[in-house]
C-alpha cells in the first residue's frame, strides 16, 4: 500500500494533472480572499463594452496628482502610432493597394507599405485619399466607412490645448482647475487614487468576468464533488451487493442497472431537470440529480469485479475464519477495488463538471442569481447574448480552457493512478 | 480395513450439485456417496474437471448442495446460520490450492494467525500469551516467527505461505482437513516438506485428512482410503493397495497408467502408440 502511494507521487502523469487540480482548488478559495466583494455585482455596461485592461479614473488623473512633461523628441508621434490601431492600418494599405492598381501609382503595391511605418503610411493617405477619388473595386459600403475613417485619423492630430474647469459650488460658475493640459503632460500611474483592474474585462451582465469565474469554478467543483459522491456511494453500494451476494438480490439490482442504462441518461437528465420548477433548480439539486443518473457504468464494472473476487481463495479463508459478510466484503473486497473505486470517482467528478455545463447550455441547469457555474457562464456568453458577434472573447475563452484544465487535469490524474495499479500498464 | 470399529466422521448421501440452469446446465457432482471415518487419510483423485473441488466446496458449505445431503459427526449437518457456520468451521478448515491467492495481500500475515486464536476462543488472551502461541505455531513448520511478524504475503516464498497455512491448522486444530491439492503450485523440494508437515500435524492432533490430488502415487504414498473421482462421479473407492493394486474401474486403471514411472519408457497414452513408433522407426 505505501510502495503504491509512493509510485503514484512518483508518477509524472499524476502529479501533473494533481498540481493542476490543486492550483485550480487553492485559486478558488485564495482568490476572494486577496480580491473580495461579491462576483455578481454589475459593475460596467452591459453587452461586453468593458474590455480587459486597467481602467484609470480619469477625474483622479486630472485632480491632485503631479503632472510631469518629458521632453522627448517626437512624443506626439508616439501617441499617435499607439492610438492608430491595427484593423485601421491595415484597411489604410487596403484602400492604398485597391487605388495604386488602378492609377499604377508607383509605391502603392502590396510589398511597398509598411503598415508599420506610422509616418509613411499617413503620409501616403493624405497623399492620395480624397472622397472625391473614386475606386473601383470598393463597395458603396468600404467608401462609406473610408470617408469616416480620414475624419476619424484627422482627429488624431486635433492637439489643441485642453482647458480643465471646475464649479464652484458656491458662487455658481467654472473655475480654472488647469490651465491647459498638453500632449506631453504625464502622470505616474502609481499617483491615482483609483484605479480599477479587470483582468478578462466585464460579460454581458457588466460583472467583473475573472471574479465570477472563481465563483463558479468553485461552484462547478462542488456540483462535480457532489454529483461524483453521490454517483460513486450508490454504484459501490449496489456493485458490491448484487456482486457479493448473488441470486435474487443481484438480479433485481441489476433489472435497476440494465433499465437506467438503456436509458441515456443525458436524457434522463434534461427531463428531471425540466420537471423540477425553476425554484428547486439549485446548484447542489442539479449536482444530486446528475450523481443520480450516472451511477449506472461504476456499479457494472464493481458488480464484474466484486464476482470475480467473491470466489478467490483468500474470501474463502476468511470465510473459514469465520468473519461476517460486512467484514469481508469491507476487508477481503473493498481493498482489492479500492484503486478502481478513486479512479471511477475521479471520472465521475469530471463528466459530473461537463454534464453540468451540457445542461447549462441547454439552459436547464441551475436556476440562480445568486451564483455562478462554469456551463451558466457559457450559456450567458454564448446562447443569450452572443459574445461572438461582439468578438468579446474574455467572456467565454476562459470559461472553456478553466473546464479544459479541470478536466484534462482529473483524467491525467486518472491515467497516472492507472499506469500504478494497472500492471500492464506500467512503463 | 475393518472401518466398523471407527467413528463416522464426514458422510453424504445423494450428493449433487448443479451449476446453472435449463440448457447451461452443467453437472458438477452427480449424486455422490461417501463415508469419511475420523483419523483417516482419504485421498479423492481425478482429472481436472472432475469435481473435486466442487465436492470440497460442498463439504465445507461454502457452496450450496443441490441435492442429497452431508452428515457431520453422524448428525446431519445444519449450517444454516452464521453462528452455526462459524461452529461447524472449528471442525472442519481447508488448506487450497495457491497459497499466492490464499492470503489477503492488505493485511499483514500475523492477522491469519490472529484470526485462528480468536475463533478458538481466545479473543481475551493477553498479547504475550498470542504472541507465544503464534511462536509455537510457526516454529512447528519450520518458520521463524520474528522473521514472519509485521511482513505482508508478498514478501514470502510460495513455500513459506504453504507453511504459514498448515501453521494456521496447527492453531485451529479441527477435525477434518480438508486440502485441495496443496503442493500443486510449491516446487519439488518443499513438496516433500510440506507433505511432511502435514502428516506430522495428523499424527499430533489425529485429524482426519481429505487429500485432492490428480497424482495417483502420491495418493497411494500417502493414502488409507482412496476415492476415484470421473466426471462427477465416484468410480471406485477402497483401500489404497486395494484399488492401486486391484483397480476394477477403466478409468483407475487409465490413471495408473499414466503415472510417470523412472525408468520405464514413458506412455502418453494409448492412442499416441502408434506415433511413438513411428517416431522410433524414424529416429533409426
Amino acid at each position: 500500500m505505501k510502495s503504491q502511494l509512493r509510485s503514484i507521487v512518483r508518477s509524472g502523469k499524476f502529479m501533473t494533472g494533481f498540481v493542476i487540480f490543486v492550483s485550480i482548488l487553492l485559486l478558488t478559495i485564495i482568490y476572494p480572499l486577496i480580491n473580495p466583494g461579491d462576483p455578481m455585482a454589475r459593475i460596467g455596461y452591459d453587452s461586453f463594452r468593458t474590455r480587459p485592461g486597467t481602467y484609470v479614473s480619469l477625474y483622479d488623473t486630472l485632480d491632485g496628482v503631479n503632472t510631469f512633461t518629458f521632453r522627448i523628441p517626437g512624443a506626439n508621434d508616439i501617441r499617435i502610432s499607439n492610438k492608430l490601431r491595427e484593423d485601421d492600418r491595415e484597411r489604410i494599405k487596403y484602400w492604398l493597394v485597391e487605388y495604386g492598381k488602378q492609377e499604377e501609382v508607383a509605391g502603392l503595391t502590396e510589398e511597398e507599405i509598411d503598415i508599420e511605418d506610422t509616418v509613411a503610411l499617413l503620409g501616403l493617405w493624405w497623399e492620395f485619399y480624397s472622397d472625391e477619388v473614386f475606386v473601383r473595386n470598393l463597395t458603396n459600403a468600404e467608401r462609406n466607412a473610408f470617408m469616416r475613417l480620414d475624419v476619424r485619423l484627422d482627429r488624431l492630430f486635433d492637439i489643441d490645448d485642453l482647458q480643465v474647469y471646475t464649479l464652484n459650488p458656491e458662487t455658481g460658475e467654472h473655475d480654472i482647475l488647469f490651465t491647459e493640459v498638453s500632449t506631453d503632460d504625464y502622470i505616474n500611474v502609481s499617483d491615482v487614487a483609483n484605479i480599477i483592474r479587470l483582468p478578462l474585462g466585464t460579460d454581458n451582465f457588466g460583472s467583473d468576468v475573472l471574479k465570477k469565474l472563481v465563483l463558479a469554478t468553485a461552484t462547478s467543483l462542488w456540483i462535480g464533488l457532489v454529483a461524483g459522491t453521490v454517483a460513486t456511494l450508490i454504484g459501490l453500494t449496489l456493485g458490491l451487493l448484487g456482486g457479493y451476494v448473488g441470486g435474487i438480490v443481484d438480479d433485481i439490482i441489476m433489472f435497476f442497472t440494465n433499465l437506467f442504462t438503456v436509458i441515456p441518461g443525458f436524457v434522463l437528465l434534461i427531463l428531471i431537470s425540466y420537471g423540477m420548477s425553476q425554484m428547486e433548480r439549485g446548484a447542489t439539486t442539479v449536482a444530486v440529480v446528475i450523481g443520480l443518473t450516472s451511477w449506472v457504468w461504476t456499479t457494472r464494472s464493481v458488480r464484474s469485479q466484486v464476482m470475480s473476487l467473491r470466489n478467490r481463495d483468500h474470501v474463502n479463508l476468511s470465510k473459514l475464519s469465520g468473519h461476517s459478510m460486512p467484514k469481508i466484503i469491507i476487508k477481503d473486497i473493498l481493498p482489492y477495488i479500492a484503486s478502481y473505486v478513486v479512479m471511477a470517482f475521479i471520472l465521475q467528478i469530471s463528466s459530473g463538471i461537463l454534464a453540468e455545463a451540457g445542461l447549462s447550455m441547454l439552459g436547464l441547469g441551475p436556476s440562480t442569481t445568486s451564483t455562478a457555474t462554469l456551463g451558466m457562464m457559457l450559456d450567458w456568453s454564448i446562447m443569450k447574448s452572443t459574445a461572438f458577434i461582439h468578438g468579446a472573447w474574455w467572456a467565454y475563452y476562459p470559461v472553456i480552457v478553466v473546464i479544459l484544465l479541470i478536466s484534462f487535469s482529473l483524467n491525467l490524474m486518472n491515467t497516472g493512478m492507472d499506469q500504478v495499479f494497472n500492471p500492464q500498464l506500467r512503463d | 480395513m475393518n472401518s466398523h470399529d471407527r467413528q463416522l466422521c464426514l458422510s453424504g448421501k445423494g450428493v449433487t450439485k448443479i451449476f446453472g440452469f435449463g440448457s447451461k446446465k452443467t453437472l458438477a457432482v452427480d449424486n455422490v456417496d461417501f463415508e469419511f471415518y475420523s483419523g483417516d487419510l482419504i485421498s479423492i483423485v481425478g482429472e481436472s474437471g472432475s469435481g473435486k473441488t466442487t465436492l470440497i466446496k460442498m463439504l465445507l458449505g461454502l457452496t450450496s448442495v443441490t441435492e442429497g445431503e452431508i452428515s457431520f459427526m453422524g448428525k446431519k449437518r445444519d449450517i444454516g446460520s452464521r453462528r452455526k457456520k462459524k461452529e461447524y468451521w472449528k471442525g472442519i478448515q481447508a488448506i487450497f490450492q495457491d497459497p499466492y491467492s490464499s492470503y489477503n495481500i492488505f493485511s499483514k500475515i500475523d492477522s491469519v494467525l490472529l484470526d485462528c486464536i480468536n475463533m478458538r476462543g481466545g479473543r481475551l488472551l493477553p498479547r504475550k500469551t498470542k504472541i507465544e502461541m503464534m511462536r509455537e505455531a510457526c516454529s512447528f513448520v519450520n518458520l521463524k516467527y520474528d522473521e514472519m511478524t509485521n511482513k505482508y504475503p508478498f514478501e514470502l516464498s510460495g513455500g513459506q505461505m504453504q507453511r504459514l497455512m498448515i501453521a494456521r491448522i496447527f492453531l485451529l486444530k479441527p477435525k477434518i482437513l480438508l486440502a485441495d491439492e496443496p503442493t500443486s503450485m510449491i516446487d519439488a523440494c518443499s513438496r516433500a516438506t510440506i507433505l511432511d508437515m502435514l502428516l506430522k500435524l495428523r499424527d499430533e492432533t489425529g485429524m482426519m485428512i481429505i487429500f485432492i490430488t490428480h497424482d495417483m502415487g502420491l495418493a497411494y504414498y500417502l493414502s488409507d482410503t482412496v476415492y476415484i473421482m470421473e466426471k462427477g462421479k465416484i468410480v471406485e473407492f477402497g483401500s489404497a493397495d486395494e484399488v492401486v493394486l486391484n483397480p476394477k474401474a477403466d478409468y483407475t486403471k487409465q490413471l495408473l497408467n499414466d503415472v510417470p514411472k523412472i525408468h520405464d519408457p514413458w506412455e502418453f497414452s494409448k492412442n499416441r502408440r502408434k506415433d511413438a513408433q513411428w517416431t522410433e522407426q524414424f529416429v533409426v
